[in-house]
């Protein structure tokens, strides 16, 4: 193998990169990224970031790392297509480059529902380091945001604005927060939080239009009629994996680049990470993650499928975070799939929720507890009776063996 | 200020760092191999593990909350002077600091 290519250079792509070297990949390896700059951690743009505005801290590593790896990273390069036939990728521009292997780091974008009024000046997402500084210089100037979406990203964003002194409203249309990701009682337990931190949640509250005043945006109308004023609204309504490129060079595409248990995709010399790659759980089923868990650990699986010839197939236990304010959101292991959920009293502060199916453990969403979500991690599969006998203190249930 | 990493190797690299960042950061932002901190310092790994040169103990201070049960995670020994890089923020007084990196991280 002399040349492996890299499309996307979020944090998987970049860590495929690193992982290739690591593992002792000796040929080329071109790694190719739309986004001006080098690679960047993307967690912190809704934290730390908010707060510090350094850039220079979101870098995964500095220049002198690719040079010394002789990793050839170009930024500002979109793929316009892949010629399976010839094995190549064709640039935007044209530029033919050829490869012995071919990893999709592709990512995601975000989804934007169509709601009118979105061309107001005011009107933001997050998903870039660009959209971060935007958001940034304007929350200065802001008195009152709007969030549209109470997932992740938008509840994180809310509860920095409100530490920032700015007034918030979250307006969520299902019924609850982060319902795509949580259990019913963590919602709650989160709801809670954010009215506490004196933010506005408005829940089964659809967007119906953003309202503007001289180009600039001054508020959204809600289904049930009622005029949210705001001078700055974000759109976090979630994403959609980018799998055109898959897609039109006919590789199997279904909710995301369809890959097998070693991560390939229905072409061997193609290989899928991260948001964009559907991949099959051990437990059965299917699943597509917007995690940095999954794009770092798939690329390190592929790295060792393609250097030590590793056919083990890909089972890393998922697991994700989100700070939103002095909460701490820790979640181990895949939880939608549950017949029965737990709510484990804990100590003042912290929360836990476990979650079983047919009787064993499959997550554990905790707040402020990081003991019980690093034993949890090592827990998922366990039968409820062990950790019942450790009186569901998953930290004593991991000493004693419940694993 | 300066502050020098020392691989499991023997490998010793002083580095300039920046006040107010963290060990990890400032290994990340000088290219020190043996610091990965996957998770950009949210304690969510414990992929920046490194054991504090016992003549600097004292002036870092103990472990963080919660900073041990991430530890219990770590891939190399834990040892009493182990901590997450992240969570220490480089201050004034820990100019010359002196940290040892563990054999593996993951």
């Amino acid at each position: 193998m002399d040349r492996i290519l890299i499309v996307g250079a979020g944090q998987g792509g970049f860590q495929a990169a690193a992982s290739l070297r690591q593992e002792g990949f000796a040929g080329e390896i071109v790694l190719f990224g739309e986004e001006p700059g080098l690679p960047y951690q993307r967690p912190p743009l809704s934290k730390a970031y908010m707060a510090d505005g350094d850039a220079d801290r979101l870098l995964l590593k500095p220049a002198s790392f690719y040079e010394r790896s002789t990793i050839t990273y170009r930024p500002e390069v979109r793929i316009g297509a892949i010629d399976r036939a010839a094995r190549e990728v064709v640039t935007a521009a044209g530029e033919r480059l050829g490869y012995d292997h071919l990893i999709l780091a592709t990512g995601a974008r975000n989804f934007r529902p169509p709601i009118p009024g979105q061309e107001a000046d005011g009107v933001l997402e997050l998903r870039t380091l660009a959209d971060a500084v935007r958001i940034r210089a304007r929350l200065a100037e802001t008195r009152h945001a709007i969030v549209i979406g109470g997932g992740f990203i938008g509840l994180e964003f809310a509860a920095m604005a409100r530490a920032a002194g700015v007034g918030v409203t979250v307006l969520e249309a299902a019924p609850r927060l982060m319902g795509r990701a949580l259990s019913p009682a963590m919602s709650e337990f989160f709801l809670a939080a954010h009215r506490e931190m004196g933010t506005e949640v408005l829940l089964g509250a659809a967007a119906r239009r953003i309202e503007a005043e001289g180009g600039k945006v001054s508020g959204v109308d809600t289904a049930d009629v009622r005029v949210v004023p705001g001078d700055l609204v974000l759109i976090a309504t979630g994403i959609r994996p980018n799998v055109e490129l898959a897609e039109a060079a006919g590789l199997h595409v279904d909710n995301g680049i369809v890959v097998d248990e070693s991560l390939l995709t229905s072409d061997p010399a193609i290989s899928a990470l991260g948001d964009a790659a559907s991949f099959p759980l051990p437990e059965g089923g299917r699943a597509r993650l917007e995690s940095v868990q999954a794009a770092v650990d798939h690329a390190r699986h592929i790295a060792k499928r393609l250097l030590r010839g590793e056919s083990a197939p890909y089972a890393a236990v998922p697991w994700f975070w989100s700070d939103q304010g002095k909460l701490k959101l820790q979640i181990a292991g895949l939880g939608t799939a549950a017949d029965e959920s737990q709510d484990v009293p804990q100590p003042e502060g912290a929360k836990m929720v476990l979650l079983y199916r047919q009787g064993r453990l499959i997550a554990a969403e905790t707040v402020n507890a990081p003991g019980q979500h690093m034993a949890a991690r090592r827990l998922i599969g366990a039968p409820r009776s062990a950790l019942e006998a450790a009186g569901y203190d998953l930290k004593a249930a991991l000493r004693q063996g419940a694993a | 200020m300066k502050i020098t990493y020392i691989a499991a190797d023997g490998t010793e690299t002083e580095v300039n760092a920046r006040e107010g960042d963290s060990v990890m950061q400032a290994a990340i932002a000088n290219d020190i191999d043996g610091i990965i901190g996957e998770c950009g310092g949210s304690m969510m790994c414990a992929t920046c593990h490194c054991y504090v040169d016992d003549a600097w103990v004292e002036k870092t201070g103990p472990q963080h909350d919660g900073e041990s049960d991430m530890l219990d995670c770590a891939a190399s020994e834990v040892k009493p002077t182990s901590r997450l890089s992240c969570q220490i923020k480089l201050t004034e007084e820990l100019d010359g600091l002196v940290v040892h990196l563990p054999e593996a991280q993951i």
